[in-house]
This record gives C-alpha cells, structure tokens and sequence, in this order.
C-alpha cells in the first residue's frame, strides 16, 4: 500500500526535471547540433554576396587546421595562459599553506582572503578598460614611472608585444590566484593534522613538511586546479578583447583562440566558427576527461578526492 | 632541552610570521592598487588627469558623474538593464537549480543515475562553443535585442545544480518530507514551502555567483543586444573602448569605469563572509 503511494509519488520527479531539460535542449542541445551542424558547410560572405550554404564536408576543418592562423592563436594563448598561471600557483601555494598552517597563527585571515578573492569578481571588461586607460601613453602609469625618474619618455605598453601579453596574463593572474588560494587552502586543511604532528616530532622542517607531505597529498587538487584553470584559459576572451579593441594588436601577437571564433561569428563565416567550436570542444572534453581519469586514480592512491566530485560521481 | 626547542621553534616562528605579514600586505595593496587609481581619477578633471599623478583626490566626482549621465551612452539605462537582467537571472537560475537537485535528491524513479550523471557532463561544455548555435537560434527566434535569451538560459545551470545536491544530501532531512505528505501537503507546495527555506543559505551563496557572473557578462550579450538602448554595462564598457576615446573628457571614462566596478565592491564587502566561504563549498566540500 504504501509502496504505491510512493511510486505515484515518484512521478513529481520527473515533473520537476521538466524546467531544467526543456531549456536545456533548446538553449544548449539544440544550438550545439546547429554549431556542429553548421561546421560542415560552406557559408560566408565574400563583400555583399553570400557564399553558400554548401556541403563541403571536413574541409573548414582541413582550412582551419592547414593555414597556420589556429596554431599562431592556440600559441597566443597558451603563452598568455603560462604566464598567468605560472605566479598564480607559486603564490596561492605559499599563501595556501601559511593560511591553512595553525601554528602560525595569523591574524586578520578573512581580512585579506576578502582582499584577494576580490578581483575575481570585478567586471573584466572594465577591468581591461580600466588597465587599458591606466597604461596608455598619457596615462597615470606613465605619468607615475616619470615622476619617479624611471623612465625619461612615455613607454608605450600597448604597442609591444611582450608588454600587452604581460598586462593581459597579469590581469588574468589578478583575477584568478585568490580563488585558486581559497581552493588550494582548503586541499591543505582537508590534511589530517596528525601527519604534521608526527613530522615535527620527528624534527622535519616547515620547508621540508611542505615539500614532503603537504606537496604529494594536495596532488588531486593541485591537478583539477591545473586543468580548470588551463579550460578557463583556453576561453580567454574578455580581457584581451577590450584591451586590445578586438585587433590583437601589435601584430595579432595577443590574440586568443575565442577572439577567433568571435571574429568568425561577427564576419558571418559560420562553416569556419563552427569548425573552431567543435574543436575548442574536443580539446576541453579530453582535458576534462583527464581530469576525471587522474582525479579517480588519485583517490585510489589517497583514499579521498578533495575535488573531484564537482566533475566525478 | 625542549623548553629550548620549543622557544627556539616559536622564534623562528615569528620570523616566518612577519614574513607571512609583510607579503599579504604586500599582495592586498596590489590588489587593491588599480581600485585606488581608479577611484582617485574618477574625482579629478579633465585639466588635472592631463597633469600627471596625484594621491589625493580631488573634488570633480560629482560633476563627472553629472556629464557621464548626461553624455551620449545610456550609462543608466544600462546600468537598469544589467540589474534586471542579473537579478532575474540569479532568480530563476537558483530556484530551478534547487528544484532539479530535488528531484534527484527526493525521488526515485527509472533513469535517475543517467540523468545526473549527464548533467554532470554536460557542466564542462564551455558556452562559447555552442555561441553560434545560440545566436542562429535567437535569431529564427526573433529574440535579438531581448532579454529573454540573457535570462531564460541560466534556468539550466549545472554547475549551481550541483551546488544545490551537494548541499541538500547534509541538509535536507527526508523525514520532514515524510511528514508534511502525512499531513497531506501537495508535492510542489511541499519543495516551496519545507525545501526551499531550508536551502536558504545555500541560495543566497548560488544567488550572489549567478548574479555577478550575469552582471559581469559579455561574450553572449555582445552577440544578441545591438541596439543602443537594450544594452548592458559591458557592452557601453566596449564601445566606449571601440570609440575614439581620447576625445572624451577623460574624467568621465573614469567615472564610466568606476560606475560598473564599485557597486560591486561595496555590495561584496557586505558579503564577503559567504562569497568567500562559498567558493570551496561548491567544489572541494565532501
């Protein structure tokens, strides 16, 4: 009797499923079909004439693949990302573990995690139009670096390459290495205690604590922090976009793989944007595959998996 | 012997503790370096900004922010339209969130497993790879220049979704359920008025990601709002960048600037507390 009644019950799951797949398939299954779709065709225009649609098969793919611009903007990118990513991890680790060490002892924690973790959620448009106006020619930097005697003329950091590309993986470090601190802390506190216990009595160092212990347990947290961060990088669009007007500029050298796609989007080549999408989506698939696969293994190892679960279960 | 070994461990204690002190302030002032500039710009005028750097504000805030509305972007209209559509996104985004999670969590039915297992996969789908798609479709639609494609999607959110189940397998005892159907209470009044508050805090944290993510975004919007007054404050931020800029009094980009980044500082200093809190709890909590 009452297993009926449950069972009846049982249908309002389903019912309550109902919001969340309906806007599923048509705001996210649908228009990946379509962008899939669409990467098998020839369809753009050439002035005011419209080329196709026509089957073309894998050829945007082959054109994509084969005329070098793809590699130079993966290449931007993943120069872009390194350069972020590289003192992000340096630093949130050594923030990390002096935040999560208790013997430490330090005061004012939520003070300065609120400090860190703040650039995370400004606006990063305007925070690249605000860093494009503070480092312009005219600008208070210049004006800073004058007044202090560094410089004798106004550097122009928007027309060198390497300038643009440190402001852009600066930006991206800013905005990023308070939430990767406050991930990785909590990896650290998830430690048993018991472990830096029996390493003090046994007389090992803090240095060496957290290059032994600390280091080799936070390894599943340490990689999912790794590849999130390298999926978030392969999006890279925001920052560079407004930075740089949409150009890339000097020489297309800062220009990111979604800069690509976008320009596609707004020149209307929909066979060559949809080619890049389905690409862009195969590399993140098999980077969160890697995630599930090294996540799994470490938990084999560990006996837990800090991180996992947010792709896993 | 180890009366000495501990002095000697706390003295080197400190050492590393004014180290630990001397670098946090040092990382908080870069972080909060560029705010400060801006801030500092914002209340200078034109003449002064063309007279290098000061650290002491000066007192052109108020008229800057007068010709910043009075100027040719719809700074307020967009502000306006950013709320909107950042607070109704938040709205929708977490009460669909929760009740997913709900029927997941709460009943048991054939195909249960696929189906969270799918949304989960489907979590690392980026949006950008299905932009075209979307925007092809909004358009057959006739829905560009309308917030309804801003909005509606974040109703499918599976990141949040799983913030919901993750919270609701600690939080949201099945016995209260039980009881409220003894007292026969209809299913949905059940999720609105036992689940719901329970989830409470867990929707203010999902509440406050969904909004600043919407209040923040611009890819999406950048490809369906053309007209001048449906857009958002990332969309001016970019045409204010697009235009010729150095024309403008440089007082008010500043202003421009400062308007879209500080109400959300002031709002996260009053939130601090469960935005910070919140950004394990969705990832690493067991």
């Amino acid at each position: 009797m009452k297993k009926k009644r449950t069972n009846r019950l049982n249908k309002w799951g389903y019912i309550f499923l109902i919001p969340f797949m309906t806007v599923f398939v048509i705001f996210q299954l649908i228009p990946l079909v379509n962008t899939i779709y669409n990467s098998f065709f020839e369809n753009y225009k050439e002035g005011l004439m419209q080329i196709g649609p026509n089957f073309i098969g894998l050829k945007n793919y082959i054109k994509l693949l084969t005329n070098g611009d793809l590699l130079t903007y993966f290449g931007n990118t993943m120069i872009m990302w390194i350069m972020g990513f590289v003192p992000q991890i340096l630093l949130s680790l050594l923030l990390g573990a002096w935040f999560s060490n208790p013997s430490l002892r330090l005061k004012g924690q939520r003070f300065f995690k609120t400090v860190i973790y703040l650039p995370n959620l400004i606006m990063a448009s305007a925070f690249a139009m605000l860093f494009f106006t503070l480092f312009s020619e005219h600008g208070p930097v210049n004006a800073m670096l004058l007044q202090a005697g560094w410089i004798t003329k106004p550097y122009a950091f928007l027309n060198h390459v390497w300038s643009v590309r440190w402001l852009v993986a600066f930006m991206n470090f800013l905005m990023w290495f308070g939430n990767t601190t406050i991930l990785l802390m909590a990896g650290m506190m998830g430690i048993s205690a018991d472990l830096y216990e029996a390493a003090e009595v046994d007389g090992a160092t803090p240095t060496q604590i957290f290059f032994h212990i600390t280091l080799p347990l936070l390894k599943p947290i340490f990689i999912y922090v790794l590849i999130t961060s390298l999926i978030g990088g392969l999006q890279m669009f925001d920052v560079p976009q407004i930075l740089t007007n949409g150009t890339g500029d000097p020489a297309r050298s800062s220009m990111t793989l979604i800069m690509y796609l976008n320009n596609h989007l707004y020149s209307k080549n929909y066979g060559m944007a949809g080619a890049l999408s389905v690409l862009l989506l195969i590399l993140t698939a098999i980077l969160s595959f890697i995630v599930f696969k090294v996540t799994a293994e470490q938990s084999v190892d560990n006996g837990k998996v800090p991180a996992a679960k947010k792709h896993r279960k | 012997m180890s009366e000495k070994k501990v002095k000697g461990t706390s003295k080197a204690m400190r050492g590393r503790r004014t180290l630990a002190y001397i670098v946090l302030v040092l990382i908080s002032a870069m972080c909060l370096f560029w705010f400060y500039v801006l801030f500092i710009n914002a209340t200078r005028s034109k003449g002064e900004l063309n007279n290098g750097f000061t650290a002491i504000p000066s007192k052109y805030l108020i008229t800057n922010l007068h010709n910043l509305f009075n100027g040719p972007q719809p700074v307020l209209r967009g502000m306006l339209n950013s709320l909107l559509i950042a607070a109704l996104s938040a709205v929708l985004c977490t009460y669909f969130s929760t009740m997913t999670a709900y029927a997941i969590q709460i009943y048991q039915f054939r195909g249960k497993q696929f189906i969270f297992t799918f949304i989960l996969m489907i979590m690392m789908i980026p949006t950008q790879v299905t932009a075209l798609g979307f925007v092809n479709l909004v358009r057959n639609m006739g829905l560009e220049n309308n917030f309804i494609p801003l909005i509606v999607p974040s109703i499918a959110a599976p990141v949040t979704f799983f913030y919901m189940k993750q919270y609701m397998e600690s939080n949201l005892p099945t016995a209260l359920i039980e009881a409220a159907r003894i007292d026969g209470a209809g299913e949905l009044k059940i999720f609105n008025t036992i689940a719901i508050p329970l989830m409470k805090p867990a929707i203010a944290v999902q509440a406050i990601f969904t909004f600043v993510a919407s209040w923040n975004n611009y890819f999406i919007p950048s490809l369906i709002i053309h007209e001048q007054n449906t857009k958002t404050l990332p969309l001016l931020i970019a045409d204010l960048r697009a235009s010729d800029w150095q024309k403008f009094d440089m007082g008010q980009v500043y202003a421009m600037i400062g308007f879209s980044i500080f109400p959300v500082i002031i709002v996260y200093l009053f939130l601090s507390k469960y935005i910070v809190g919140g950004v394990t709890a969705g990832s690493v909590k067991q």
